[in-house]
C-alpha cells in the first residue's frame, strides 16, 4: 500500500456519504424549478460517490480488519453510549462500491426515463435523499445509527413509491410500504433493545467481541433476541408474511422499483443479518433459513401467472430474496452477500430494460400486449436477455455461480429439503422468465402500441449496456472472494484467477451445479412449450383453480385486509367511541357542565332585593352569635 | 314587681327583632328606614340600661355620640331616598332590582 497520510484518506468515506444528501438539500432548497440542474446535482453527486469510493478501496485495501471512525453522538450515564461511526471491513466495502455504482447507473438512466415528468427535480431530491440513507445503512457502525438510517430508508421509499402521489393506488401503496414495514421496524427495535439490555453496548465490534469471548452471554434471550432482529429483515426484505407490499411498490416510477425495491433497499434486510450475524444462534438461523425457503417457494409460484411486467419481476425479486435469506440461515453469509450482488446487477438490469420496454410500448405494462419486440428494440432486448440468463443461471453468468453457492450451501448442511426448494424454485425462476420474453419480444404484437415500438434514447440504453456486462461477468470478478475474507468459508480468495473461479463451482459441489443446470434446462423447456408463439396464456386452462390463487396472490391481501385491518379498524372505531363520548363527554363536558350548574345555583341568590340581602346578613350574625356565645 | 336589669334588656332584644322583622319585610323603603332606626335605638336602650345598672356613665356617654351620629345618617339616608325616588319614581323595595344578575 502506499503511504497515504491516513487522516486524509479517513475523511472520504464521510464525503461519499454527505454528498447526497447535500446534493439533496440544494436540491430542495434551490433548484425545485429547475430541472436540468436538480439532474446534474443528484447525478454528479453519486457518480462522485462511486469514483471516490473506487479511489478509497484501491487505496485502503479489502483488509479483514475492522476499522472504525467515531464521533461520539450521545451518551446518557454509564449505560447508553450512542456513536456516529463508520465502519469499513471488506462486507460494507463492497457493499459501498455497488450501492454507488449501480444507483449511479440508475440515476444517469432516470435522467432519460423521467424526462417529461412535472416531478421531475423532487425525484432526483428523492432519489438523492435515498442513497445517502442506504449508504448511511450500509456504513452504520452501531445498532442505533443503523436504526436511523433504516427508517430514512423507509422514508425515501415512502416518498419514491408514492411519486405520482395524485394517483390513489400509488398513494396507498406508499402507505402500505411504510406501515408494513414500520411493524418488522418494531419487532427489529425489541431486538435491538434486548440485545443492548443483556449485553449493555449497541457497537457492532463491540457486541462481536463480546459474544465471541463468551458465547452464552445472551442467556436464554438469545433465540428470542435473534428472531426479533431478523423482523426488521422480514419487514425490509419483504419476506413472509410481510411480503405483501412489494409487489403494490411497483406503483413507483421503474427506476425506483430498479434501485430501491430490486438492487438496494431489500437487499439491506439480507445485509443487516450479514452485519449481525453474530447475535443469531442456531434455533434461530433454522426459522430464518425456512422463512427464506417458502418465501421463495411462494413468490415463485405468484410469478408464474403474472401479467404485468413489473409485477413479475417484483415477485421475481421476493423469490431471490427468499433465497438470500435462506442461504443466511444456513449458515451461509458468503453465498448470501455474493448472490445479494449479482441479483444487484442483473435485477436493476432487468428493471431498467422493462422500463425501457413499457416507455416504448406508451406506458402499457400488461405482457400480452407486447409482442415481437426483439426486432424493433434490439439493445434492450439483449440487455434482457443478459439480465435473463443471469438470473435463471446459466453458466458462466454470474447468477450460475451465486445461486449455486446458495444450493452447495444447503447441500453441505445436509439440509435436503431446502436444496430441494430451491431447486424447484430455479425451474420456476426459469420458466416465468423465459415465459416473459417469450411473449414480449418473441411472437406476433398484440397491440397497436408495440407496432409503433423503438429502441430508447442513447441515456437510458447505456446503463443498460454497463449493468448487462457486470450481470455477464459478475460471477467471476472476485465477488465471493471478497466475501470470503470477511466470512470465511469457500471461493478463493481474491488472487485467484478467472479460470479457477469459472471451474469451481463444478469441482467443489459438482450435484449442486448439474442439478442447477438441469433446472435451468427444464425450465426453458417448459416455457418453450408453452408460451412460443402463444397469444395468450395456456396455463389457466391446465392448471384451473391452481392458477386463479396464483394470479391472485394466493389471497394475502385480502386475508390481511378481512383479519388485520378489520381488526385495526375496530380497534380505531372502540377509541374513537372512548374519545368522543368518555373524554370528550364525560370528563371536559361534564366539568363544564357541572360547572355551569353550580353558577345557575348561586345565581338565585343574587335576586336583586335588598331585603334578601339583609336577610342573609341577619342570619350570618345570628350564625356568628350561635357559635361565640353558644358552644 | 321590680324592674330588674333583664327587663330592660329584653325590651331592648324585643324591639331589635322588632326592627329587623321590618326591615326584612316591609316593602316600602321609608318604612324600612324607620325600621332600621328602631333597631337603633334599642342598642341605644341596651347601653343606657347597663350603664343604669352598673352606675357607669360610659354607656350613656355612648348613647349620645350614637344619637348624634345617628341623625346624621338619617340626613344622609333620606337625602338618598329622595334621590332614588325621583329617579325611579317609586318607593316599593321590591321594584329596586339592578343588583340582580
Amino acid at each position: 500500500m502506499f503511504a497515504f497520510p491516513f487522516m486524509k484518506l479517513e475523511a472520504l468515506p464521510w464525503i461519499i456519504l454527505f454528498l447526497p444528501l447535500a446534493a439533496a438539500g440544494i436540491i430542495t432548497l434551490f433548484t425545485l424549478r429547475n430541472a436540468k440542474w436538480s439532474a446534474r446535482l443528484s447525478v454528479g453527486a453519486v457518480v462522485a460517490g462511486f469514483l471516490l469510493s473506487v479511489v478509497f478501496v484501491f487505496v485502503a485495501g479489502w483488509e479483514p480488519r475492522v476499522r472504525e471512525v467515531t464521533a461520539n453522538w450521545l451518551t446518557i450515564g454509564e449505560g447508553l453510549r450512542v456513536d456516529f461511526g463508520l465502519h469499513f471491513d471488506p462486507l460494507s466495502l463492497l457493499m459501498l462500491l455497488v450501492v454507488t455504482g449501480v444507483a449511479g447507473v440508475i440515476h444517469i438512466y432516470s435522467v432519460g426515463y423521467m424526462r417529461d415528468d412535472p416531478g421531475y427535480p423532487r425525484f432526483f431530491a428523492s432519489l438523492s435523499l435515498f442513497t445517502f440513507s442506504m449508504l448511511g445503512i450500509v456504513l452504520a457502525n452501531n445498532f442505533i445509527q443503523l436504526f436511523i438510517f433504516w427508517e430514512l430508508v423507509g422514508v425515501s421509499s415512502y416518498l419514491l413509491i408514492g411519486f405520482w402521489h395524485a394517483r390513489p393506488a400509488a398513494a396507498d401503496a406508499a402507505k402500505k410500504a411504510f406501515i408494513t414495514n414500520r411493524l418488522g421496524d418494531f419487532g427489529f427495535l425489541l431486538g435491538i433493545l434486548t440485545v443492548w439490555g443483556a449485553l449493555g453496548s449497541l457497537n457492532f465490534s463491540d457486541l462481536q467481541e463480546k459474544l465471541a469471548s463468551d458465547p452464552a452471554a445472551l442467556g436464554a434471550l438469545a433465540t428470542v433476541a435473534g428472531l426479533l432482529v431478523f423482523c426488521g429483515a422480514v419487514g425490509k426484505s419483504a419476506q413472509f408474511p410481510l411480503h405483501v407490499w412489494l409487489p403494490d411498490a411497483m406503483e413507483g416510477p421503474t427506476p425506483v422499483s430498479a434501485l430501491i425495491h430490486a438492487a438496494t433497499m431489500v437487499a439491506a434486510g439480507v445485509y443487516m443479518l450479514c452485519r449481525i450475524l453474530f447475535v443469531l444462534n442456531a434455533p434461530a438461523l433454522e426459522v430464518i433459513s425456512y422463512i427464506g425457503g417458502f418465501t421463495a417457494l411462494l413468490a415463485a409460484l405468484i410469478a408464474i401467472q403474472q401479467d404485468d411486467i413489473k409485477r413479475i419481476l417484483a415477485y421475481s425479486t421476493l423469490s431471490q430474496l427468499g433465497y438470500m435469506v435462506m442461504a443466511v440461515g444456513l449458515g451461509g453469509p458468503t453465498p448470501a452477500m455474493f448472490h445479494l450482488t449479482t441479483h444487484a446487477f442483473f435485477k436493476a438490469l432487468l428493471f431498467l430494460a422493462a422500463g425501457s420496454v413499457i416507455v416504448a410500448a406508451h406506458h402499457e405494462q400488461d405482457i400480452w400486449k407486447m409482442g415481437a419486440l426483439r426486432t424493433k428494440m434490439p439493445v434492450t432486448f439483449w440487455t434482457f436477455m443478459a439480465g435473463t440468463l443471469a438470473l435463471a443461471g446459466l453458466w458462466p453468468f454470474s447468477g450460475f455461480f451465486s445461486k449455486d453457492s446458495i444450493l452447495a450451501q444447503a447441500l453441505s448442511r445436509h439440509n435436503v429439503l431446502l436444496f430441494a426448494v430451491g431447486l424447484f424454485v430455479a425451474v420456476l425462476t426459469t420458466f416465468y422468465m423465459f415465459r416473459l420474453i417469450f411473449v414480449v419480444f418473441f411472437g406476433s404484437t398484440k397491440s397497436g402500441h408495440a407496432e409503433h415500438a423503438h429502441e430508447s434514447p442513447p441515456v437510458m440504453v447505456w446503463p443498460l449496456r454497463i449493468l448487462a456486462v457486470f450481470a455477464l461477468v459478475g460471477g467471476v470478478i472476485g465477488i465471493q472472494g471478497v466475501y470470503a475474507l470477511q466470512f470465511g468459508g469457500e471461493g478463493a480468495g481474491p488472487a485467484a484467477g478467472v479460470v479457477e473461479r469459472l471451474i469451481g463451482p463444478w469441482r467443489e459441489a459438482p450435484v449442486a451445479a448439474v442439478c442447477g443446470l438441469a433446472a435451468f434446462v427444464a425450465g426453458l423447456g417448459a416455457a418453450y412449450a408453452l408460451y412460443a408463439g402463444a397469444d395468450e396464456d395456456p396455463l389457466p386452462e391446465k392448471l384451473g383453480g391452481m392458477s386463479i390463487a396464483m394470479r391472485n396472490r394466493f389471497y394475502f391481501d385480502e386475508l390481511y385486509q378481512a383479519t388485520v385491518i378489520r381488526l385495526h379498524d375496530g380497534l380505531a372505531a372502540v377509541a374513537a367511541w372512548i374519545d368522543r363520548w368518555i373524554i370528550a363527554g364525560v370528563c371536559v363536558r361534564g366539568i363544564h357542565g357541572t360547572t355551569e350548574l353550580l353558577g345557575r345555583a348561586l345565581r338565585l341568590l343574587q335576586t336583586g332585593n335588598v331585603q334578601t340581602y339583609a336577610f342573609l346578613f341577619a342570619a350570618g350574625v345570628a350564625l356568628v352569635l350561635y357559635f361565640v356565645l353558644g358552644k | 314587681m321590680h324592674a330588674g336589669l333583664e327587663h330592660y334588656l329584653a325590651v331592648s332584644a324585643l324591639l331589635f327583632a322588632l326592627g329587623l322583622f321590618g326591615v326584612l319585610v316591609r316593602r316600602n323603603v321609608l318604612v324600612i328606614y324607620m325600621s332600621l332606626e328602631l333597631m337603633l335605638n334599642a342598642a341605644n336602650l341596651a347601653l343606657v340600661s347597663f350603664s343604669s345598672y352598673r352606675n357607669n356613665p360610659d354607656g350613656q356617654v355612648l348613647v349620645f355620640f350614637i344619637i348624634s351620629v345617628a341623625a346624621a345618617e338619617v340626613a344622609v339616608g333620606l337625602a338618598l331616598i329622595v334621590a332614588l325616588y325621583r329617579k325611579r319614581k317609586t318607593t316599593h323595595v321590591e321594584d329596586l332590582t339592578t343588583m340582580k344578575l
